[in-house]
């Protein structure tokens, strides 16, 4: 196994994220998207730590999984609660840091 | 003492002002006549006290006020200075602004606004003694200014007609043109001076460490404010405009005192100009120009107070030669005989006039010498003086100047100073004349004119007769009294005795031929001078220096000044700084346009800043080699 496909894999993957958290609207989707781009992340932690030999690389994934769970729960919650207030998750309703441009 | 003789004039003003602002409707004519006239009275005793005691061979007498300005080297105070020269003009000033003030009390009882008046008639009279008593050219300053402004506010008193405002407006412009030459003067002489001291004295003590270049263009610079306080070409103009005010302002102000204000400082700066007699030749110069001038448009004039406004510019022309040629005390005294038959002539011209119900044209008078016997007497004495017949004051004077321009050798000078004796005979007779002696055209109803406008006229008549032995020469069995008492640095005359009577009998001759020729002219019939020939009509019209003027000055002024303010300031700068507001404008619009509040785009520009950076990282800095 050569490290070379681990890496490809970890951009494929971050940049699956990367566009599907540009492209979509539906806040479960951005989610997965983020989540997507950690995995992309932790996988090339574990990978480098693997081929450096250095088990430290490995130590902060598995910190960062234990971390990413607490997010989860955090990021769920938030959307339930935002879905309960204004009955939808497409992220383009919350636009109130919009700047209010007039026809100048 | 001192310091009463300025202050008294200026407190009576503030208090006459404060009373008439109170109320301006009610007349109060007891109070506003015995605070107005009897301020200059009060300052009349004083200053006479006051020269009572240099008479006595006291020195000058100095008295400090308190301390205005303290900057560095820059100490300025406000004192007065009462030297010799400054105790004869006082003298004068009070004694003949006190019997205008009596005679300003007949003449504009009827008016409204008689306590408007007095109070700016008093505002004159302090402002004229501060000019004259200062001790320091910036107090002498601040007195030419208020005597400036107070001719201001007077020149348009009967402010209901806008002629009126536009003789003012023009008065105070040009004088503010001659001020500009006042300020630099004294602005470079302070520099030179290098702080040695501000007062006239410390001045006159520390002139040598001039050097005679930087002196010459003070000199200049001075007499520019002297031409347009004093009226000489070619900033005279506003005179003639200013007799738009009332007849006691012309006599007190534009005829006896303020437009001998210039003469009075150059013979107040002697000891600069008699270290530079160029630039008096100069001064000499401009004044023979203006006295010739003025005496030819005066002889064609038919307004009464015209006629008399350019001889007092002509008279002043004597006096510029007097002094610029060296005999300052000559030209103080002319102004001081001028100051009485000058007087005398505008208050018996104001007399003419109300008695004729406001008629200024000579030519529609005509006969008056029945109904006014008390004022054509007084008249008759005061063209007398003016035009040099002795033992009237105007030829102990006048002739005083000329002797001087002849023994100065300067005889284009002195022949335009004796062409203009003859003139200003011919011209003030035919005005004697033509009111007094002929056939009056119509027959009018002749107004009673009251007994406080005659009675100073008497007085000044006694002056005008007699005020010319103060100062007889040697050559007259004198012993210039007056010239001796003044003890200013008169440059030395030689001359002998017979070419002095042969000067004084041809300056009579010339008179009694002006007054001749007027006797043919004017006095059997007169006839309005009529624009037929082209002189004439030139003459008539004042040389067309108004028209001149406006057509060099004015109108490309307001040229200037449309263009400024109708294309450069809208088109031009107003378009600058609209084309920046617009590009701010246009560009925050764009820039707001990115703010949508839209999270997944602000996704996407944090992708593109972290693409731009990995780009400059990989590419740029070299991190892949």
């Amino acid at each position: 196994m050569t490290p070379e496909l681990f890496f490809l894999l970890a951009s494929v993957l971050f940049s699956i994220g990367l566009v599907g958290l540009v492209s979509r609207r539906n806040l479960f989707v951005l989610y997965m998207s983020i989540e997507l781009m950690l995995s992309s992340v932790n996988l090339l932690l574990a990978t480098f730590s693997k081929v450096l030999g250095d088990a430290s690389g490995s130590v902060i994934a598995l910190l960062m999984i234990a971390v990413i769970a607490a997010e989860a729960a955090l990021f769920l919650a938030m959307i339930v609660h935002i879905y309960r207030k204004n009955r939808t998750v497409d992220s383009d309703t919350f636009n109130k840091l919009r700047e209010e441009v007039e026809n100048a | 003492m001192l310091s009463l003789i300025v202050i008294l004039p200026f407190f009576s003003a503030l208090l006459m002002a404060i009373v008439y602002l109170g109320n301006t409707k009610e007349k109060r004519y007891f109070f506003y006549t015995l605070i107005g006239v009897g301020t200059p009275a009060v300052s009349t005793i004083l200053s006479f006290m006051v020269g009572n005691t240099l008479l006595d061979g006291s020195a000058t007498i100095h008295h400090t006020l308190f301390q205005w300005i303290s900057v560095g080297d820059f100490n300025i105070e406000v004192a007065f200075m009462a030297d010799r020269l400054s105790v004869v003009m006082i003298s004068f000033i009070t004694f003949i602004g006190t019997l205008i003030h009596i005679y300003a009390a007949g003449y504009i009882k009827e008016d409204e606004s008689y306590g408007k008046f007095f109070s700016y008639f008093n505002l004159f009279m302090g402002s004229m003694l501060l000019l004259v008593l200062a001790d320091n050219p910036i107090m002498m300053f601040v007195g030419w200014e208020l005597v400036g402004l107070s001719s201001y506010l007077l020149i348009g008193f009967y402010h209901q007609e806008s002629s009126n405002i536009t003789a003012a407006n023009k008065a105070f412009i040009l004088n503010r043109v001659g001020d500009f030459g006042f300020i630099m003067a004294i602005s470079i002489l302070f520099i030179s001076l290098e702080g040695t001291g501000f007062t006239f004295d410390s001045i006159q003590e520390n002139i040598g460490m001039i050097d005679p270049d930087r002196l010459s263009l003070i000199g200049i610079l001075l007499f520019v404010g002297a031409m347009g306080k004093s009226a000489q070409i070619p900033l005279y103009v506003w005179l003639p405009d200013a007799m738009a005010g009332p007849t006691p302002v012309s006599a007190l102000i534009h005829a006896a005192t303020m437009v001998t204000a210039g003469v009075y400082m150059v013979a107040r700066y002697s000891f600069l100009y008699e270290l530079i007699p160029d630039v008096g030749i100069f001064i000499a110069t401009i004044g023979a120009a203006s006295a010739l001038f003025a005496a030819v448009i005066a002889s064609y004039q038919s307004d009464i107070k015209k006629i008399l406004a350019y001889s007092t510019m002509s008279q002043l022309g004597y006096m510029f030669i007097a002094v610029g040629l060296g005999a300052y005390s000559s030209g103080i005294f002319h102004v001081f005989t001028h100051a009485f038959f000058k007087a005398l002539l505008f208050m018996g011209a104001g007399a003419v006039i109300i008695a004729l119900h406001h008629e200024q044209n000579i030519f529609k008078m005509g006969g008056l010498k029945k109904e006014l016997k008390l004022v054509y007497i007084t008249m008759f004495i005061a063209t007398l003086a003016i035009s040099g017949i002795p033992p009237f004051a105007g030829f102990f004077s006048k002739d005083a100047i000329l002797v001087t321009a002849f023994a100065s050798e300067h005889y284009i000078i002195w022949g335009v100073g004796s062409l203009t004796a003859m003139l200003t005979a011919f011209y003030m007779f035919r005005l004697f004349f033509t009111v007094f002696h002929a056939e009056p055209t119509e027959t009018k109803k002749v107004h009673a004119v009251p007994n406080s406008m005659t009675t100073p006229l008497v007085v000044l008549a006694f002056g005008s007769a007699t005020a010319g032995f103060l100062g007889v020469n040697e050559a007259y069995g004198g012993s210039s009294w007056f010239n001796t008492f003044l003890a200013l640095p008169d440059a030395p005359l030689h001359l002998s005795h017979a070419k002095e009577y042969m000067l004084g009998g041809l300056n009579v001759l010339l008179g009694l031929l002006g007054m001749w020729l007027a006797y043919q002219l004017f006095a059997k019939d007169m006839r309005e001078v009529q624009e037929d020939k082209i002189y004439k009509k030139v003459i008539i019209n004042k040389f067309y220096i108004d028209e001149i003027y406006t057509f060099l000055i004015v109108k490309p002024l307001l040229f200037l000044s449309n263009f400024i303010a109708k294309v450069m300031d809208p088109k031009i700068f107003d378009g600058l700084i609209n084309l920046n507001v617009w590009t701010y404008t246009k560009s925050a619009v764009l820039f707001a346009k990115l703010q949508n509040g839209k999270v997944r785009y602000y996704a996407l520009y944090i992708l593109v800043g972290v693409s731009a950076m990995s780009y400059y990282m990989l590419f740029k800095l070299g991190v892949v080699s």
